[in-house]
C-alpha cells in the first residue's frame, strides 16, 4: 500500500497541473482525451434521453404521449445525437486520444495543439446543433433526405446541418492527427508487424475519417444552401435530382458505420489477447481484414437504395460488394473466437464485454447478409428490421466495445479500479436489456413495421411493449457505469501500473501516465501480444 | 396473447414464398454460425479458464484456417447473393399485359387512378389473379409504396416515374405503407390494397365514380392544351407524330436513340429541350407548372393508348386489357 500511495503522489497528468485554464488550454493528449470523455457521455445521456421517450410513446399504438411532429423531432435528434456527437468521436477521439501515444511510445500526438483545436470544432459543431434543437428541434430523420429536408420540412434544418458540418472538421482533425502519428511517431523497434492491432484499426478508421469526412460536409452544405437559396441542386422542380443527395449522403455514411465499429474491433483485440493471455491469432489478418473494412466500406453505399430507384444492374453490384465487405469482419470474429482456443481466460469486466460484442456483432453482421441480398432487402429495407440490425452493429457492437474499453483502460486513465462485482452486474444488464430491446424488432421487421412511426397498427404493440421493456433494463445497465466510474475516482482502489498484467507499452507506465507519458523513450523488441514472455504470477491484482 | 404474436405477414403476392424461403435458408444459416460462434466461445471460455488452465498455449495463426472462413462464407455469400439478385430481377420486370395503376403520392395521402378511370384515396382495389403495375410520382417529398403481404416496396419519387408490380394470389385486405419518411403524417400515410375475386372487382369497376377513362382524360387533355395543333396525326406537324411511339426507340437530334417510356413521355411534357427528336426544331414551350401529376398521368396513358393495334383511345377494353408497355 505504501508503494500505490506514493505512486498516486508522483506527478502525473492529473495533477500536474490545477484550474480550468490547464484544462481549456492543454495539449495534453490524455487531458483532450478527458475532455472528449465529458462531452461526449453528456451527448450519450441527451441522445438516451430521446430514446427514452421514443420507447414511451411507442408503448402503446396510437400516438398519445408526444404529437407526430415531437416523435419525428425526436428521433431525428437521437439519431444526430449518436451518430454524428457520440458514436463518431467515442472511441477514437477518447479512448483512441488517450491510448494510441502510450501504445506506440510517443510523448503526444503529432500535432498537440490540433487535437485541441479539434476538441473546440467538436464543441462548436455540437453547440449548434443542440441550440438548433432546442430552438425548435429537426424533424428529417439523420439521414436528412431531400427534396423533403431542402423544401418540406419547416424545422430547423440548418443549424442542424452546420453543426455537424463543423462538427465533421474535428474528426478530420483527428483522423489526420492519428494517421500522421501512427506513421511518424513510433517508438525505436514499433514496427508496422508490432503495432497493437488497436492501433491498426484506428488508422483504418482515420483513412476513411480524412476521405470522407469531407463528403458529408459539403453535402450537407450543399442542403442548406438549398434551402436557403434554392440553388436547385436536388429538387427535381428547380432541375435537382433527389436520389443524387442519397449518392452523396451514403458516399460518406456508409463508411462512417465503418469509423463507428473499427476503432471498436481495435479494442476486442486488445482485450480478447489480455484476458485469455495469448497472441491474436492470425495477427496479421485481423489487421488487414481493417484495412480491408476500409477500402471496400467505400464501395457499398448504394445498398442503402435499393428501392430507391437506382438501375437493376447498379442494384446488382453494389449487393455483391456488400457481400464482399462482409468477409473481413467474419475473419476477424473467427480469429477471435480462436484466439481463445487453449488460452488462460479470465472473466473480467472488460473480457465480458467483450465476449458480448463478438456476439451481438456476429448477429448485427449476419443481419447485415441479409440486407446484402437484394430479393430480402426489398421487402425489410425502411422497416424495423433495418433499426435492430444497426443498433446491433452500434450499440451491440460499438457501444459494447467503447464500455469494454473504458473499463480495461479506467485504471490507467484515472489511477483508480472500478468496483469489479458492480461492472460485471453492468454487464450483465446491457447485455439482456439490449437483446430484449433490439431482437423483437428483428420480427417487427419482417412483419413489415416501417420504422420511424409514430403510430403504428395493434398487432405490432406486444413486441414494442418487450422492446420498451428492455430499453429500460439497458438504460440502468449505463447508468450504473456513470454511478461508479464517477464514485472511484474518490474511493477506487489506487491502480497499480499494469492492473491485468497486460502486454502493451501505456502499461509499462504508471497509472495515471505522467504528461510527457515515459521517463525515457521505450525500446521495443518484442511483438505485440507477446503473452508468452510475460511472467503469470503477477496475475491476482486488485480486488 | 400470442395470437397476436405473428412472425410473418401473411404471403399474398406469387413473390411472398419466395422471399420467404431465401429469408427461412439465411435464418437457419445465421442460426447455424450464430450458435457456432456462441458455443465455441463458452467451450473455450470453460474449458481453457484460468483456474484450470493457467499456462496458454501461444499459436501463431494457421493459413489453412484462414482461408477456409474466408472462402466458406464467401461462397455462402455467393449462393444468397445469386438467389437475392433472381427475386430483384423478378420484381424489376413487370410481365407484359399487367394492368396498370397510375398513383400519385403526396403528404399524405396515395391517390390511384385505374386505366378505367376510378380513382380511389388510400385504398386499392385489385383483381385476384392478375398481374397489376404501379406507375408511380410524387408530388412533393419521396414516400415510398409498401405492401409488405406482397412482399414489394418502391420509392416514390418526385420528378419521375418510378413502377413496381404485384401478382395478388389471395381475396383479402392488406396493409399499405409509406415506407420513406415524409414528414409529419408520415405514419398516418396508410391504406389499404384490397385484393377482390375478379366478379368482385368487375362489380366494383362498374360500381360507377368512373369518368371516362384515363386515356380518354388524356385525349380532352391534349387537345386542350393545344398539343395537337403541333403533334398531328400525319407527317405535316411541327412536332412528332406520336402515334405507335410508346416502347419504341427514338433518334434524337443529337444521334443518341432513346426508349419512349413513361419517363422520357414525362420529360418530353415538362422539359422539351431535353430530348430533340431528331429532324424536329426545338420550339415546344414547356408545360413546368401547368399540368399536375394527375393530368401528366393521363396525357401519358393517353400517348399509350396510341400506340396500341387497333384501338383507339376510346377502346376501356384495350386500355385495361393490353400493355405494349416494354420497361
Amino acid at each position: 500500500m505504501a508503494t500505490a500511495v506514493q505512486s498516486v503522489e508522483r506527478e502525473n497528468y492529473l495533477n500536474s497541473n490545477y484550474g480550468i485554464k490547464s484544462w481549456l488550454l492543454t495539449s495534453d493528449h490524455k487531458r483532450i482525451a478527458m475532455l472528449y470523455l465529458i462531452s461526449i457521455t453528456a451527448m450519450f445521456w441527451i441522445g438516451g434521453f430521446f430514446a427514452m421517450l421514443i420507447r414511451l410513446e411507442l408503448l402503446t399504438p396510437a400516438g398519445d404521449l408526444v404529437s407526430s411532429d415531437t416523435y419525428n423531432k425526436l428521433f431525428t435528434m437521437h439519431g444526430i445525437i449518436m451518430v454524428f456527437f457520440f458514436l463518431i468521436p467515442s472511441v477514437p477521439a477518447v479512448i483512441g486520444n488517450f491510448v494510441i501515444p502510450l501504445m506506440i511510445g510517443a510523448k503526444d500526438l503529432a500535432f498537440p495543439r490540433i487535437n485541441l483545436l479539434s476538441w473546440y470544432i467538436y464543441m462548436a459543431g455540437a453547440i449548434t446543433a443542440i441550440v438548433a434543437m432546442v430552438t425548435g428541434g429537426v424533424d428529417t430523420g439523420w439521414t436528412f433526405y431531400t427534396p423533403f429536408s431542402t423544401t418540406y420540412s419547416n424545422t430547423h434544418v440548418i443549424g442542424a446541418a452546420i453543426g455537424i458540418f463543423i462538427a465533421g472538421f474535428s474528426s478530420i482533425f483527428t483522423g489526420l492527427n492519428f494517421i500522421v502519428t501512427i506513421h511518424r511517431m513510433r517508438a525505436p523497434g514499433m514496427t508496422w508487424r508490432r503495432l497493437p492491432l488497436f492501433c491498426w484499426s484506428n488508422y483504418a478508421a482515420a483513412l476513411i475519417m480524412v476521405l470522407g469526412t469531407p463528403v458529408v460536409a459539403i453535402t450537407l452544405l450543399l442542403v442548406a444552401l438549398e434551402r436557403a437559396f434554392n440553388i436547385g441542386v436536388f429538387n427535381p422542380q428547380l432541375g435537382g435530382d433527389p436520389l443524387l443527395f442519397q449518392h452523396l449522403f451514403w458516399f460518406y455514411s456508409h463508411p462512417a458505420v465503418y469509423i463507428m465499429i473499427l476503432p471498436g474491433m481495435g479494442v476486442i483485440s486488445e482485450i480478447i489477447a489480455c484476458f485469455s493471455r495469448k497472441r491474436v491469432f492470425g495477427y496479421e489478418f485481423v489487421a488487414l481484414a481493417s484495412i480491408a473494412i476500409a477500402v471496400l466500406g467505400f464501395l457499398v453505399w448504394a445498398h442503402h437504395m435499393f428501392v430507391a430507384g437506382i438501375s437493376v444492374y447498379a442494384a446488382l453490384v453494389f449487393s455483391l460488394l456488400s457481400y464482399l465487405v462482409a468477409i473481413p469482419s467474419a475473419v476477424k470474429v473467427f480469429n477471435w473466437t480462436a484466439t481463445l482456443y487453449k488460452g488462460s481466460i479470465r472473466y473480467e469486466t472488460p473480457m465480458l464485454y467483450a465476449f458480448g460484442f463478438i456476439g451481438l456483432f456476429t448477429v448485427g453482421g449476419l443481419t447485415g447478409v441479409f440486407l446484402a441480398s437484394l430479393g430480402i432487402d426489398v421487402h425489410v429495407t425502411d422497416t424495423y428490421f433495418v433499426v435492430a440490425h444497426f443498433h446491433y452493429v452500434m450499440v451491440g457492437g460499438m457501444v459494447m466495445a467503447y464500455m469494454a474499453g473504458l473499463h480495461f483502460w479506467w485504471p490507467k486513465i484515472s489511477g483508480r479500479m472500478y468496483p469489479e462485482a458492480w461492472a460485471k452486474l453492468s454487464a450483465l444488464l446491457v447485455f439482456v436489456g439490449f437483446n430484449t430491446t433490439f431482437f423483437p424488432q428483428f420480427i417487427l421487421g419482417y412483419m413489415g413495421s416501417p420504422r420511424r412511426y409514430h403510430a403504428y397498427p395493434p398487432e405490432f404493440q406486444v413486441l414494442n411493449v418487450l422492446s420498451t421493456a428492455g430499453a429500460s433494463i439497458l438504460a440502468v445497465g449505463y447508468v450504473l457505469p456513470m454511478i461508479y466510474f464517477l464514485w472511484s475516482l474518490r474511493y477506487g482502489e489506487l491502480a497499480p501500473p499494469n492492473p491485468w498484467n497486460a502486454v502493451g507499452l501505456e502499461w509499462m507506465t504508471p497509472s495515471p501516465p505522467p504528461t510527457h507519458n515515459f521517463d525515457e523513450t521505450p525500446i521495443v523488441t518484442w511483438e505485440a501480444y507477446d503473452y508468452e514472455h510475460q511472467p503469470q504470477e503477477e496475475v491476482s491484482v486488485g480486488h | 396473447m400470442w395470437k397476436n404474436l405473428p412472425l410473418f405477414p401473411e404471403r399474398a403476392s406469387a413473390l411472398a414464398w419466395q422471399v420467404d424461403g431465401l429469408y427461412f435458408l439465411l435464418v437457419a444459416v445465421s442460426a447455424f454460425f450464430t450458435l457456432l460462434i456462441f458455443v465455441l466461445i463458452f467451450v473455450f471460455a470453460v474449458k481453457y479458464r484460468r483456474s484450470v488452465h493457467p499456462h496458454p498455449v501461444q499459436i501463431e495463426g494457421s493459413l489453412p484456417l484462414e482461408l477456409a472462413w474466408t472462402l466458406i462464407p464467401l461462397g455462402i455469400c455467393m449462393i444468397f447473393f445469386a438467389w437475392g439478385s433472381l427475386i430483384y430481377f423478378q420484381e424489376a420486370r413487370p410481365p407484359q399485359g399487367a394492368m396498370e395503376v397510375y398513383v400519385v403520392a403526396k403528404q399524405w395521402m396515395w391517390k390511384f387512378e385505374h386505366e378505367t378511370g376510378q380513382r380511389e384515396i388510400n385504398q386499392l382495389h385489385v383483381p385476384l389473379g392478375r398481374d397489376v403495375k404501379m406507375i408511380m410520382s410524387s408530388q412533393d417529398a419521396i414516400h415510398s409504396f409498401y405492401v409488405p403481404a406482397f412482399r414489394i416496396k418502391a420509392d416514390v419519387l418526385p420528378g419521375r416515374y418510378t413502377s413496381t408490380w404485384f401478382h395478388p394470389t389471395k381475396v383479402g385486405t392488406y396493409h399499405l405503407f409509406c415506407a420513406e419518411y415524409c414528414g409529419t403524417d408520415h405514419s398516418g400515410m396508410i391504406g389499404q390494397v384490397i385484393v377482390m375475386e375478379p366478379y368482385a372487382y368487375q362489380a366494383w369497376l362498374s360500381g360507377g365514380g368512373a369518368t371516362g377513362s384515363l386515356a380518354e382524360n388524356g385525349q380532352q387533355l391534349f387537345q386542350q392544351l393545344g398539343c395537337s395543333t403541333c403533334h398531328r396525326f400525319d407527317t405535316q406537324g411541327r412536332g412528332p407524330n406520336l402515334t405507335n411511339i410508346f416502347g419504341k426507340p427514338v433518334l434524337l437530334d443529337d444521334g443518341r436513340t432513346v426508349v419512349a417510356d413513361e419517363n422520357y413521355i414525362r420529360e418530353s411534357i415538362l422539359n422539351p429541350g431535353a430530348k430533340i427528336v431528331s429532324g424536329f426544331k426545338p420550339i415546344m414551350p414547356t408545360f413546368q407548372g401547368q399540368v399536375s401529376e394527375e393530368n401528366l398521368m393521363a396525357l401519358v396513358a393517353y400517348i399509350k393508348s396510341l400506340s396500341q393495334p387497333a384501338s383507339g383511345p376510346a377502346s376501356n377494353q384495350a386500355a385495361a386489357s393490353v400493355s405494349s408497355n416494354g420497361q
